[in-house]
């Protein structure tokens, strides 16, 4: 039969009427997204992570290592978009190693759909996949369901469509590599102040990551001091355990100025 | 066998191109109304009141879900300031909408007030006035969390709360909206001193809480800008802009101050 089959709207509509939701788009709170210039790609995300309307982390990584040359922006569940990069990366090193050739950035996109699908959609991860490899430079967009996309510039997350304004207007199809650098920085920074789940500061990464690559959401220094006086506190019982007694039970390392503690990373805290 | 494959839906019951889920069919089942006329538009608000003035204060941001409508919707609302001896600030905070119907019906009733009886309203008479008002829609209510402040009769700052039906309450200060579970706390320690001891007044739980003392104009100023910039910063909902009303007897004085806008 000619035409168009419109069989699945009639049966669409009858489960519908039964009482069937529609399919719920999930926000993810997050702006990701990633660009392809003359002989490379970049991808830039936000560092604000959220749950509900409250801001969980000001300053979080959004953009994970796979490879040397292939990088990963994640939206969606955090955790589900570190512990699915950090498998496909470590599958991805095998890989490599058992062939003894660099990693290609398709590898990577077909492990992580095909991981992906197999959850149906349960592991909500939403990624930018981008590197370099023997065969150039590439950019893919990978949903949860395990569908993927191979586009010259791409937006994710709740920040997806302020970001995508600022691509739709700037992008070019020649670019410089700063100037690809700087249409991601803004697009990222268009979600930043535009979408309330996306926020702080703007990390990029080539094929080496830019920390924190621009900072606009630095905080206001407070009006006053609010450091209290020693023994402003209720204490109603004291037990003091010395260093001799402790180390009975466990191993004690003395901490320097700047020793272990330096190694997580610092928080703005007030003086 | 054309009928089958025709795109419209059934002519019985209703179109299928709303969100919502359709209503049973049955006449026998019962049916939920799908109307909902209130959204939340986030926000917050704050109020101190000190021994010779009162400040409010609120941020400028309207949201709609991850979505901001606006960066300049103002929460507070000066009332019957073509009164020069108009004393009253309402802050509003909730469903954006109800917020300014209800200073446009506060504005109007004390204007009333002043055109009956030849005087301005006391800030107590207008507290209750507002509280009426307020319990006035009970079944179907203002949704918001309202903030009235003023002078009172011996000149000291005057300033009440109120929940969307019109339970009231003389307060030191409050916080409401979205960051007022982030802001109360920090009010409650560094305006009523809660939690706070004085140091070598006495052992366990002979110790001495911190007396509260009338706050400065400068430091409560100075709280106000560290609540909400200290809001603006784990709130997704707070932020753009920040409005501040301080009432003295020499009148109402507005402040804007610039927030962080991501």
């Amino acid at each position: 039969m000619p035409g168009f089959d419109f069989s699945n709207h009639n049966r669409n509509a009858a489960l519908h009427a039964q009482g069937v939701p529609l399919p719920k788009a999930t926000s993810t709170g997050t702006t990701i997204v990633g660009c392809l210039y003359d002989g490379g790609v970049v991808i830039a995300a936000d560092t604000r992570a959220t749950s509900g309307p409250i801001v969980a982390d000001k300053n979080c990584e959004k953009l994970h290592y796979i490879s040397p040359q292939i990088w990963c922006a994640g939206a969606g569940t955090a955790a589900d978009t570190e512990f699915t990069t950090a498998l496909i990366s470590s599958n991805l090193e095998l890989h490599a190693l058992s062939t003894g050739r660099a990693p290609r950035v398709v590898t990577c996109m077909t492990l992580l759909k095909q991981h992906l699908f197999r959850y149906q959609g349960h592991i909500g991860a939403y990624l930018v996949v981008a590197g370099v490899d023997p065969t150039g430079a590439h950019l893919f967009t990978v949903h949860a369901h395990g569908s993927t996309d191979k586009l010259p510039y791409v937006t994710m997350g709740s920040g997806s469509l302020a970001a995508m304004s600022v691509f739709e207007t700037s992008w070019k199809r020649s670019l410089s590599r700063d100037d690809a650098v700087k249409l991601c920085a803004d697009a990222i920074q268009a979600g930043i102040f535009n979408d309330l789940g996306s926020g702080s500061n703007v990390d990029v990464a080539k094929t080496t990551l830019m920390r924190n690559y621009i900072t606009p959401n630095v905080r206001e220094k407070k009006q006053r001091n609010y450091r209290f006086e020693r023994g402003t506190t209720a204490v109603l019982a004291e037990k003091v355990i010395k260093r001799e007694e402790i180390s009975k039970y466990v191993t004690v390392h003395e901490l320097g100025e700047e020793g272990v503690a330096g190694a997580a990373e610092k928080m703005d805290v007030d003086p | 066998m054309a009928a089958i494959f025709t795109g419209a839906p059934p002519n019985s019951g209703p179109g299928y191109s709303f969100t919502q889920t359709p209503a049973p069919t049955s006449a026998s089942e019962p049916r939920q109304h799908a109307f909902y006329p209130y959204t939340d538009n986030g926000g917050s608000t704050l109020g101190i009141s000190s021994s010779t003035f009162t400040i409010l204060a609120g941020d400028t941001r309207s949201t709609s879900g991850y979505n901001i409508n606006t960066r300049y919707a103002p929460k507070l609302f000066h009332i019957d300031s073509a009164d020069p001896s108009s004393r009253l600030v309402l802050s509003v905070v909730g469903f954006a909408a109800d917020g300014e119907a209800l200073a446009e019906r506060l504005d109007t009733v004390v204007k009333m007030y002043r055109y009956q009886h030849g005087k301005t309203i006391s800030v107590g008479a207008a507290a209750q006035r507002l509280s009426h008002v307020l319990y006035g829609k009970r079944f179907f209510p203002y949704y918001v969390h309202a903030i009235l402040g003023g002078l009172d009769e011996e000149g000291k700052g005057a300033l009440y709360s109120y929940d969307p039906v019109g339970s009231y309450e003389r307060e030191q200060c409050r916080a409401a909206g979205a960051a007022a579970s982030l802001i109360m706390p920090f009010l409650d320690n560094q305006v009523n001193y809660k939690n706070q001891y004085m140091a070598g007044s006495g052992v366990g739980h002979e110790l001495q809480q911190r007396d509260p003392r009338p706050l400065e104009r400068k430091e409560v100023e100075e709280l106000v800008r560290d609540a909400f910039t200290s809001a603006v910063e784990r709130h997704i909902e707070v932020g753009d802009g920040l409005q501040m009303m301080v009432i003295t007897k020499e009148g109402v004085e507005e402040v804007y101050r610039e927030l962080k806008k991501d």
